[in-house]
């Protein structure tokens, strides 16, 4: 399997090494090495909770440089409904779509329009995916089952994420159009880190990649869309009449609030928000049998995408507009609309699944199961030597990682400042016993 | 490697944390999942009839590269009759605890089936003590 692409950043900079990031990452990825947080990629599923928690804005998301756009003359954006939702009232969707113009492109499509794809293609879940079907929507989610929680990868529905069939869509119409495909570019403004990790990681089968020619941070346009708004107040509010909303249906309108998944073809559905809780609920359902669930949906933001990592706005205002937009789309999509989909049923039909999931464990302590063994034992012995206080000053965020850390020479319990307070002659002892940090830089 | 874990008789609201902290270790070694699955669900079993039938008792952890070995002992009333008790839907289980969603008499019936050795050795009024092994599957 290729390397997962990571997309999150620390500028070193500005962190201080704090640990709140550490404290508050859910699959432990972050230590803090010579007082600058260090973040693991092999455990990192990019949820953004690190980025989240740091006061110093030390975090970053990459993106594409926003120029990129003006290298094509069609610039299609693909574009989350949650980002109509970052604006109070006043500023209506129409006007919204007017600035997305205004700031350069020239072709919109909503990104959750793929639900409606799929729908209208009569596409469903493949027959061999167990139940509960876990829902893909959310990429952070699916990149935590894929590497920690290989008894469930089989569970993850199939089906190509909205996005990326909006944009096979978008790509086809608008070739068609201009009659030159290089000229056209088709970018995704999405308010979520581990989107732009899954979309830059590449897929063996190649589907994803070429898909977007960029991808862009929703906080980035909102910036461009609120000063192309400042500036345009008057012009914008005269050509009101001849702009109109991409279409879409109010069902796939929804679908990235919490509980707003409705696959067609299931029954008893449960949604579950917020990474940690997202953990603690796949720990408990891992083994479980019988579970009478047909469909999960799991977000790691709270509240959904609407509480987004690059979302601007109070998650629970912006989750009040997303509410009120879904009522001003219809229940179906008109006749034209379908049309259009259906004009080009064959390229996306060819592309509405994903290939078959692979597992990329990063939890094991090491390859050999014999070695794994010697090394949980040594893990055992140190851990009950540690204060057991979890305060983090060692750079690790709980006594547990550090005793495996040390366990995997990738720390030292000289590291340990309540054992150095303690006693430092015993904590040399210990060392000597245990064993140094091993340098991986080379 | 061989660790202890305590079951303690009687709390059926601690029912299955045994396993899951038998089943955490496991994924950290490295321990192919098919080979966790068939353990979690044969341990299970064994932690809810201590929970459910003894007095209190324990369940011991044995990992080498080759095999598990999960030994779950207790002591309590022991099992009567084993060949009874290994009959699909046969159950001793009080009507308070088939209350509770246990005693369906498919315990030791999915022990069975699930582990690769067992041996259960029992004395009335006295002990009930169960090894299982679980060679180590393929991947």
């Amino acid at each position: 399997m290729s390397t997962y692409h990571h997309s999150l950043a620390i500028r070193e900079r500005l962190c201080h090494g704090c640990t709140h990031c550490m404290k508050k990452c859910p699959t432990a990825a972050i230590r803090i090495e010579k007082g600058r947080a260090q973040v693991d990629s092999a455990k990192c599923i990019n949820c953004g909770q690190c980025m989240q928690a740091c006061a110093n804005n030390a975090i970053g998301v990459e993106q594409s440089p926003f120029e990129m756009l003006f290298s094509f003359k069609q610039r299609v954006a693909i574009v989350p409904a949650v980002f109509f939702s970052q604006f109070e009232e006043e500023i209506t969707n129409k006007q919204i779509c007017m600035a997305l113009y205004d700031i350069g492109f020239t072709h919109l499509y909503f990104a959750e329009f793929g639900i409606d794809i799929l729908d209208v293609l009569g596409v469903t879940e493949p027959e061999d995916v167990p139940k509960p079907v876990i829902s893909n929507y959310c990429p952070a989610v699916k990149h935590l089952i894929h590497t920690r929680y290989p008894g469930l990868v089989q569970h993850l529905s199939r089906l190509r994420a909205p996005s990326q069939l909006t944009a096979i869509l978008a790509r086809a119409e608008v070739d068609l159009l201009s009659g030159s495909p290089e000229d056209t570019g088709v970018f995704l403004i999405t308010p979520c880190p581990a989107k732009i990790a899954e979309l830059k990681t590449e897929e063996s089968d190649g589907i994803i990649t070429g898909l977007f020619d960029g991808v862009l941070n929703l906080d980035t346009v909102y910036n461009m869309v609120r000063n192309s708004l400042t500036k345009n107040r008057r012009r914008f509010a005269a050509a009101l009449e001849d702009t109109i909303l991409p279409p879409m249906t109010a069902r796939a309108c929804k679908w990235s609030l919490i509980a707003g998944e409705k696959p067609t073809d299931t029954l008893r559905r449960l949604a579950i928000d917020e990474i940690h809780q997202v953990i603690d609920f796949l720990e408990y359902i891992e083994e479980e049998d019988d579970l009478t669930i047909d469909f999960l949906e799991l977000k790691s933001c709270a509240e959904g995408c609407v509480g987004g990592i690059l979302c601007t706005r109070n998650k629970f205002l912006a989750k009040e507009r997303l509410t009120h937009l879904v009522t001003q789309f219809p229940e179906t999509l008109d006749d034209a609309t379908r049309a259009r989909i259906l004009a080009h049923a064959d390229l996306l039909r060819e592309n509405v699944y994903e290939q078959e999931p692979e597992t990329d464990e990063s939890i094991k302590l090491d390859e050999d199961l014999e070695v794994a063994i010697h090394k949980m034992e040594k893990a055992r012995r140190i851990v009950a030597a540690l204060p057991g206080i979890d305060c983090g000053l060692c750079g690790a965020p709980t006594c547990a990682e550090l005793a495996r850390d040390i366990a995997q020479s990738s720390a030292s319990i000289r590291q340990c400042a309540v054992l150095r307070l303690k006693d430092p002659k015993e904590l040399n002892t210990l060392a000597r016993i245990w064993g140094e940090k091993i340098s991986t830089e080379s | 490697m061989h660790t202890v874990f305590p079951v303690e008789a009687g709390n059926f609201t601690k029912a299955g944390n045994v396993s899951s902290d038998v089943k955490r270790m496991l994924k950290q070694l490295g321990v192919p999942h098919k080979t966790v699955k068939r353990i979690v669900v044969a341990l299970f079993e064994a932690e809810v009839n201590v929970i459910a039938h003894s007095w209190g008792g324990q369940v011991e952890i044995t990992v080498d590269p080759k095999q598990v070995l999960v030994r779950v002992v207790d002591t309590g009333p022991g099992i009567p009759d084993l060949d009874l008790a290994m009959t699909e839907g046969f159950s001793t289980a009080s009507e308070e605890v088939r209350e509770m969603g246990y005693g369906a008499g498919m315990g030791l019936p999915n022990i069975r089936n699930n582990a690769d050795e067992l041996k259960i050795e029992t004395g009335a009024n006295s002990h009930t003590d169960i090894h299982m092994t679980f060679y180590i599957d393929e991947e």
